[in-house]
């Protein structure tokens, strides 16, 4: 019973953090420090905020592939606006980003609710449309970062209480999210329509209204990211974060959450997208090409789902009696 | 026919094997829906531009889809199992950087085709190894094997390029066999005829549907499901190894970032020719339909230097309205009865 | 009754068409404070949908529900819970990987100032509620580590924890031992006292004449007649239900002594069987009985291959044979038509011909090869046979009505020519009439020589059809009887372990 109070993937998970962090501070001490360790986290952020999104939407049995794509026209749109509105203050900015995201979320759930389209085939179509629309506004063009206002890329980057906004988003979002999950009534009926969507209906929950705010919850942060990460990196072009939507997989996949939904947990996601924080941040450290990121990051994904479901392998039945004595 | 078997047991009751005719069955099937879009486009884009209709532009828009359509046939029936492999532009990324490794030692040509296809073939039982004997979800696997064949692929190479591949190594990408007819036409005319027989016309291809239908009734009926699934990640394996030698034949070099995102426009092109992305229906005239439709709209739309990745808007628009529009129309047929 | 007075939901001229079904044609239900009311007809007769009508999963075309004799619209699950309608269904509608606590109170737990769940509150209600019913678990418990009983007390808890006025109960005791029925039992009476309306659903008329104070009939989605059980016998009730007296009569059959065609010796499993032995003969039917979770099904499941046995032996016609996938004891002659039809018997989405033949493919294709004429031959061959009711034999088999799901799956294992057949509850879900004809085939199929194991919960199938019956209890061979000993109370009390001494078998 005790066992049960401690969540054992989550454990483990970040005991194989701990363990990379040890194997690469014996490399290179530096690594460890404080500061090091919060200019890790920081980068693994805009990670973190879309492994929470795309965590809700796996829950309810679907899969978000367009949060790469949403975050990228989110930050151009945002950059444009800033370009011809430099007056624009940043909580409007972001307001329209986390709203534009969420809009791009809601077209996503709509059509997986409405039309009962399987999620994948939703996300793959939106998340060529999306990119495909970034070059449509920008016209192929960059967005570069003096035609930005200083208060538009300064945001992410100032620093409070000792850490930058861009982390205490992600700090602001694990907690949200935690709350949530566990203490709202959306928390947990997103748990149980993956879990079980046929009992989900008996229980007067709305399957399909649940994974459409799921995808709505997770567009508005990819939104969100939009921003945080154009003006991080203080530039917009129609590729931005390419590809970006298998890493934020990976991060949940890693972290534990089925595929198969109703299974996983905040926590859990957040040490995936930092496991692959660390991973990322560590090569360079220890003197291993970053090439060799992409390798590492799939074999973790191989790892994790193996020993997933290793661990939640369903046995046979019992009905044998212990007690019986074997003839 | 079975008039006999009637006056045999006067008392048994008869049913007909079919209701409806073939005939009448094609007509309102998906194919033929598809094949309408398809012909609308070539119409369409017959009047856009003046350049369409030159057979060595429609023989060079051909490259557009064949190399796509080969992996997309495999991936078929994979879908239809009820399985689905993302891994298959990676697979092409470290079959064009074996072969290109094995250039460096001197390889000619048939060692570099073998080399292609038996790293496909290896990648594909390294995928099926995960999915069948361990029970792993196939989406998930692809996902890890995309990022670490491509990663290998990365780690070989880096920022380098392979090049040097034998003069006689372009006929794959770059041959003809008739007048406008390409290598690569004749080979996607095999595979497609290969394929379909194989999917429509044998015990294999029926499973392959029993399988994605009802994996479990599948198994009770006798099926061996685990292998069957591993002969398709085998074939998949096998299809994206051919596709990395007409590739790397064609673009004469190997980067790492070769076919970036292609297994996304393969899952397209099989969705969009009707196949069921939960699996257990499917078609590969349907596959080879769509993949002239994809062809066709990134060819006219490249006349009309429309940019590639504007095209994408298209083809995404495309599978999502494919498949969303007769939902709407069912629905609103359902409003206006109701 | 004239005490209770009005009922307190009462639905008049209720209607629901599904695509080429009607399913509910004007019936009218009425449930009275502080009775139960059982609705009693046979499978397909509206009683499912009419729970998921009161419950609010599906809206009727037509008709009106009324409570307290206010007309009411009960669009979702919500509006039922609000008009304190709740139910406990057939099949468990609950979260493996929530709490109990949870469970109990998806969808309506108590919440704190801020809009939050309130936990605590939370866990005290739902510790309540278990308590009053006795339950023997805590709330904190996942529910993935509760056994099917406790999952059901779980469920009972959840519509005790809505305010209810009327509780459903959708056969509650299919899946229960003896003693949690009698548990299940006083809490309907402690229901009842409390003034709750109470619908019961059951197929077992000792349990309807043992608790229900009323009656409805439906049949064919028409209500035929309701009253109260005091004014009625069980054969009246029978009568009203299919439309005719029945008197089921098992077919004749004259057990013969013949060559031995199956032997199993000491086939046993980490945790769901042990030392399971017997010896089948041409022409046999052997039944197979034991309470639900015996362990019947899952040795017959080793036996066919799905799962493998960690010792044991089993031999063909004398001859050992290695049967490790369901592939190889169809080689062998052994086939099985599972009790689970939907998800393990029938391939829906594939029409009726394809699944006939999908494991004589070997027979009916060349090198490999599809012949579709052959196929229809030999499809329409064991459709013809089984007497398949159906438009044509290239229709999707899923748009076939349970009893015609059956027939095509008995056919596609007839078309392979096994020499024994493994039927798991065999006339499971099946309407009286199918019934029957069911029970003939078998014995024409044993007359033909074909070897039949038959695993069944039915007391009055299992002595009418077989020539031996071996009891299982928890995973062993409790006893085998044949003869004079196959009387129900044998079967009953070796099936429960209540047998004076202990059956050793050698």
């Amino acid at each position: 019973m005790v066992s049960r109070l401690i969540p054992v993937r989550e454990a483990i998970l970040a005991g194989a953090i701990l363990v990379l962090l040890a194997l690469v501070a014996s490399r290179f001490a530096g690594f460890v420090a404080p500061a090091n360790l919060a200019n890790v986290f920081n980068d693994t952020a805009p990670l973190i905020i879309l492994a929470l999104g795309q965590m809700v939407v796996i829950l309810t049995r679907c899969i978000d592939l367009s949060v790469a794509a949403n975050l990228a026209l989110t930050g151009m749109t945002v950059a444009m606006i800033n370009v011809a509105m430099p007056g624009l203050p940043i909580p409007v900015i972001i307001a329209v980003a986390i709203a534009l995201g969420a809009v791009m979320g809601a077209i996503n759930g709509l059509l997986v609710w409405k039309l009962s389209i399987p999620p994948i085939v939703v996300t793959l179509g939106t998340m060529t449309i999306f990119r495909g629309t970034i070059f449509l506004i920008s016209d192929g063009k960059w967005v570069n970062a003096h035609e930005m206002s200083a208060a538009f890329t300064g945001f992410p980057r100032a620093a409070f209480l000792g850490l930058p906004v861009l982390s205490w988003a992600a700090i602001a979002t694990i907690l949200v999210f935690g709350v949530m999950m566990a203490r709202t009534p959306l928390g947990r009926s997103i748990f149980a329509v993956g879990g079980n969507p046929h009992a989900a209906v008996y229980a007067g929950i709305d399957v399909g209204r649940t994974q459409f705010l799921a995808f709505v919850i997770s567009g508005a942060l990819a939104g969100l990211t939009g921003y945080l990460w154009v003006a991080r990196y203080a530039v917009a072009y129609v590729d931005i974060a390419g590809g970006f939507e298998l890493e934020v997989v990976a991060a949940c996949v890693i972290g534990g959450i089925s595929i198969a939904g109703g299974i996983g947990s905040v926590g859990g996601a957040v040490l995936g997208a930092i496991f692959l924080g660390v991973v990322k941040n560590a090569l360079p450290v220890v003197d291993i090409s970053p090439f060799w990121q992409l390798a590492i990051s799939g074999s973790a994904i191989l790892i994790a789902v193996a020993f997933n479901a290793r661990a939640g392998k369903a046995r046979g039945r019992i009905i044998l009696k212990s007690t019986v004595a074997p003839t | 026919m079975s008039d006999s078997t009637l006056q045999a047991r006067p008392e048994t009751r008869h049913v007909p094997d079919r209701l409806n005719s073939r005939a009448f069955r094609t007509l309102r099937s998906w194919e033929s829906l598809l094949l309408a879009v398809a012909i609308a486009i070539f119409i369409v884009n017959s009047f856009a531009s003046p350049y369409f209709l030159n057979v060595w532009n429609l023989s060079d828009a051909t490259f557009n889809f064949t190399e796509k359509a080969m992996i997309a046939f495999a991936m078929a029936l994979l879908i239809i199992s009820g399985e689905i492999d993302l891994s298959v532009a990676s697979i092409i990324a470290l079959a064009s950087t074996a072969m290109g490794l094995a250039v460096q030692y001197g390889a000619g040509t048939p060692e570099l085709v073998v080399i292609g296809l038996a790293v496909g073939l290896l990648c594909g039982a390294f995928n099926a190894v995960f999915v069948t004997i361990m029970g792993l979800p196939s989406i998930v696997v692809t996902i890890g094997t995309m990022s670490l064949f491509r990663g290998i692929s990365y780690i070989i190479l880096g920022d380098d390029a392979f090049r040097g591949y034998p003069a006689s190594f372009a006929w794959f990408g770059q041959g003809y066999i008739y007048w406008v007819f390409t290598v690569e036409m004749l080979f996607f005319v095999i595979i497609a005829l290969a394929f379909g027989v194989l999917l429509h016309k044998t015990n294999f291809g029926r499973a392959v549907y029993a399988i994605g239908n009802n994996p479990t009734g599948a198994m009770f009926s006798g099926i061996r499901v685990q292998k069957v699934k591993f002969i398709l990640f085998l074939l998949t394996g096998l299809m994206s190894g051919a596709a990395a030698v007409f590739l790397t034949s064609r673009l004469g070099s190997t980067r790492p970032s070769i076919a970036t995102g292609m297994e996304l426009e393969v899952v397209t092109m099989v969705v969009l020719g009707g196949v069921n992305i939960l699996g257990g229906s499917g078609s590969i005239p349907g596959v080879v339909i769509a993949a002239f439709v994809m062809g066709l709209v990134t060819f006219g739309l490249g006349l009309l230097n429309v940019p590639g990745i504007v095209m994408s808007i298209f083809i995404g628009l495309l599978l999502i309205g494919v498949i969303a529009l007769p939902r709407l129309w069912t629905m609103a047929a359902n409003r206006r009865r109701g | 009754m004239t005490e209770s007075g009005s009922p307190v939901v009462s639905m008049d001229a209720i209607t629901k068409t599904f695509p080429g079904v009607k399913a509910l044609d004007q019936v009218r239900l009425d449930l009275y404070p502080g009775q139960v009311t059982a609705l009693v007809g046979e499978n397909g007769a509206g009683k499912s949908t009419t729970v998921k009508i009161l419950t609010g999963i599906y809206r009727p075309d037509g008709g009106t529900i009324r409570i307290d004799g206010n007309p009411v619209d009960l669009t979702t699950p919500n509006d039922a819970a609000a008009s304190g309608i709740t139910a406990i269904h057939q099949e468990t509608v609950l979260f493996d990987e929530l709490s109990v606590a949870e469970n109990v109170f998806i969808g309506h737990a108590p919440r704190t100032r801020l809009g939050l769940i309130d936990r605590a509150e939370m866990h005290r209600a739902a510790a309540r509620l278990l308590d009053e019913i006795g339950a023997p678990f805590g709330t904190h418990t996942p529910l993935r580590e509760l056994g099917i009983a406790n999952k059901h007390l779980v469920a009972i808890a959840r519509a005790l924890s809505v305010d209810a006025r009327v509780v459903i109960m959708d056969e509650p005791t299919a899946a229960l031992s003896h003693k949690e029925i009698e548990e299940l039992y006083e809490l309907v009476e402690t229901l009842k006292a409390q003034g709750k309306a109470i619908l019961f659903i059951s197929h077992k008329f000792d349990e309807i004449f043992r608790i229900a104070d009323r009656y409805t009939v439906f049949r064919d989605g028409a209500f035929v007649a309701d009253g109260e059980i005091a004014d009625i016998d069980e054969n009246a009730l029978v009568k009203m239900m299919v439309g005719r007296a029945v008197d089921h009569i098992f077919p004749a059959r004259r057990p013969t002594v013949a060559e031995e065609v199956l032997q199993v010796v000491g086939y046993d499993h980490p945790t769901e069987f042990a030392d399971i032995g017997f010896r089948l003969h041409r022409g046999e039917i052997l039944g197979f009985y034991g309470l639900v979770g015996a362990g019947r099904s899952e040795f017959m499941q080793s036996l066919f291959g799905i799962t493998r046995p960690s010792k044991g032996v089993c031999k063909m016609n004398g001859k050992i044979r290695v049967i490790r996938s369901p592939a190889d004891a169809v080689a062998n002659g052994i086939v099985y038509v599972p009790e689970d039809r939907g998800k393990q018997g029938a391939i829906i989405g594939l029409p009726i011909f394809q699944n006939i033949t999908l494991p004589s493919l070997g027979r009916t294709s060349r090198n490999g090869f599809l012949q579709l004429a052959e196929e229809f031959k030999l499809a329409r061959e064991y459709s013809e046979r089984l007497d398949l009711r159906a438009a044509s034999l290239d229709q999707d088999v899923g748009n076939l009505s349970g009893g015609n799901q059956q027939k095509v799956v008995i056919a596609k294992w007839l078309a392979t020519q096994p020499q024994v057949i493994i039927l798991d509850e065999p006339t499971k879900g099946i309407d009286i009439g199918s019934k029957a004809a069911v029970h003939e085939f078998m014995a024409e199929l044993a007359a033909q020589g074909l070897s039949v194991i038959m695993v069944s919960s039915e007391i009055p199938e299992v002595i009418g059809m077989s020539d031996r019956v071996i009891v299982m209890r928890d995973g062993r061979i409790a006893a085998e009887l044949s003869g004079d000993d196959l009387r129900p109370e044998t079967l009953v009390r070796h099936a429960a372990g209540i047998s004076t001494p202990a059956p050793q078998e050698a």
